[in-house]
């Protein structure tokens, strides 16, 4: 396989690497702020905001996320008449679409601890809010690391889709470069090992962060 | 110190609490014995509202709490419990167990809370123990530091839901001396248990449930050798005492 085309187009992918990152890094922020406020909605006792957030967690996973994609880019700007930048509604869209995953691994995580350790805090007459944030989520977080990461890992793969409304991100930049040099091939593979460097580096830094998380563990 | 009154529990349509009354006196220790699915723990869950009675009203120190919507967080504060599987929480050394309710709902320094820590540590003969984890203790001891880290908040009231059940034999031992150091030292306690000997040994009033309601009361003496309800035989003929 023939590389030399690199040498002149080597910024497109750098380019494209970095915007994927910035889609990545915000979409990763703004879809863990928003998960949990949907996770909190949906084990809330009110039913308003437990009906809506399991109605919006099951829309986003029950659609594609190429359809949320073109209703953000199109919609939202005439929704509430204003215009974004492109890559804002893309960064909306994917966020969108990862706070309803990530909701429901944190809905799932908060459950996943036994009953007795929120009792055991409430006995001591700490409120909901000191025992949710001392003694629950803390546990809920160890526990849900990996799924965690592996929406993150999801998340930066389907950003690729930000390049069908035309965000220069490295999918789309891959293309423009298999376009201008006639080579349909190898862009991809370079495409590929750039993503590939990019998840596999942020699984093996979830990795460390979670042998550190159970120090405690070790049990007799 | 405690007053409850015409207190009823309803799990759907199952009625597990049917109409308790009972007053406990600063110092007593009420030991509450039954048949399981009688409504033992029920009912010292909802005496800290930790399940919601469904009718009913229970006065803890001239205070009257209806519901949990009340402060029941100060309520808890003055109650402490011991929980039949422990719950200590696991991601935390014994030593912040015992001082983060201290620390959080008192706001007690960490040098004051410490220093409680180590007294009731040592109370419970666990002072060695203040860095491990709760995963590197056997059942006893962990049923002990659960003991230590109700005290911390140094409750009026120590309620204990079948402290021992959850414990090999050879454990149950630890557990029931240092209850009977608190005894010994004036704390009211309310009790529900299936040490039958315990119960005989500590309590000053024995209360025999049946099917959410209080069938039989009385000093240790009355109750074991002399029951008078045909339930409270029947219950007491089939138990090793």
């Amino acid at each position: 396989m023939d590389f030399s085309y690199l040498q002149k187009y080597y910024g497109f992918f750098l380019n494209g690497t970095m915007i994927t990152l910035l889609i990545s890094f915000f979409g990763v922020i703004f879809g863990v702020l928003l998960g949990v406020v949907f996770a909190l909605m949906k084990l809330s006792k009110n039913i308003i905001l437990k009906s809506f957030s399991a109605a919006y967690i099951e829309i986003i996973r029950g659609t594609p996320i190429m359809v949320q994609m073109f209703i953000v880019y199109y919609g939202l700007p005439r929704l509430i008449r204003m215009d974004f930048e492109d890559l804002t509604l893309g960064i909306i869209a994917v966020s969108l679409n990862s706070a309803a995953y990530v909701a429901e691994i944190i809905r799932a995580g908060i459950l996943s601890i036994d009953k007795g350790q929120m009792e055991a805090a409430r006995s001591l007459g700490m409120s909901h809010k000191l025992a949710m944030t001392n003694i629950i989520i803390p546990q809920a977080f160890k526990n849900i690391l990996p799924a965690l990461g592996n929406e993150f890992i999801t998340l930066i793969k389907e950003s690729a889709i930000v390049s069908i409304i035309g965000i220069h991100d490295l999918m789309y930049n891959t293309d423009t470069v298999r376009g201008n040099t006639f080579r349909p091939f190898s862009p991809l593979v370079v495409a590929a090992a750039i993503y590939f460097t990019i998840t596999f580096s942020l699984s093996k830094l979830l990795g460390i962060m979670e042998r550190r998380l159970r120090a405690g563990d070790s049990s007799i | 110190m405690i007053q409850v009154f015409d207190l009823y529990k309803d799990f759907g349509k199952l009625r597990v609490l049917n109409g308790i009354e009972l007053k406990i006196e600063p110092g007593e220790v009420v030991v509450i014995i039954g048949p399981s699915g009688s409504g033992k723990s029920t009912f010292l869950r909802c005496l800290n509202f930790l399940e919601e009675p469904t009718a009913g009203e229970v006065i803890f120190e001239g205070v009257s709490f209806k519901n949990s919507k009340n402060d029941v967080n100060r309520l808890r504060e003055k109650m402490g419990m011991v929980f039949q599987q422990f719950n200590l929480f696991p991601h935390m050394t014994v030593l912040e167990n015992i001082t983060l309710a201290p620390r959080k709902v008192k706001n007690l320094s960490k040098k004051e809370t410490e220093d409680i820590a180590f007294t009731l540590l040592k109370r419970v003969g666990l002072e060695d123990k203040a860095y491990t984890y709760p995963n590197q203790l056997s059942g006893g001891q962990k049923q002990r530091i659960a003991i230590a880290r109700a005290l911390a908040m140094s409750p009026d009231v120590m309620l204990f839901d079948e402290p021992t059940s959850a414990l090999d034999p050879e454990m149950v031992g630890e557990v029931l001396d240092v209850m009977k150091k608190l005894v010994s030292d004036g704390m009211t306690m309310v009790v529900v248990t299936h040490e039958m000997g315990f119960a005989k040994e500590v309590g000053d009033r024995i209360l025999f449930m049946d099917e959410g309601k209080i069938v039989e009361e009385g000093s240790p003496k009355e109750v074991f050798s002399n029951p008078k309800h045909p339930r409270t035989k029947d219950f007491l003929g089939k138990v090793l005492i």
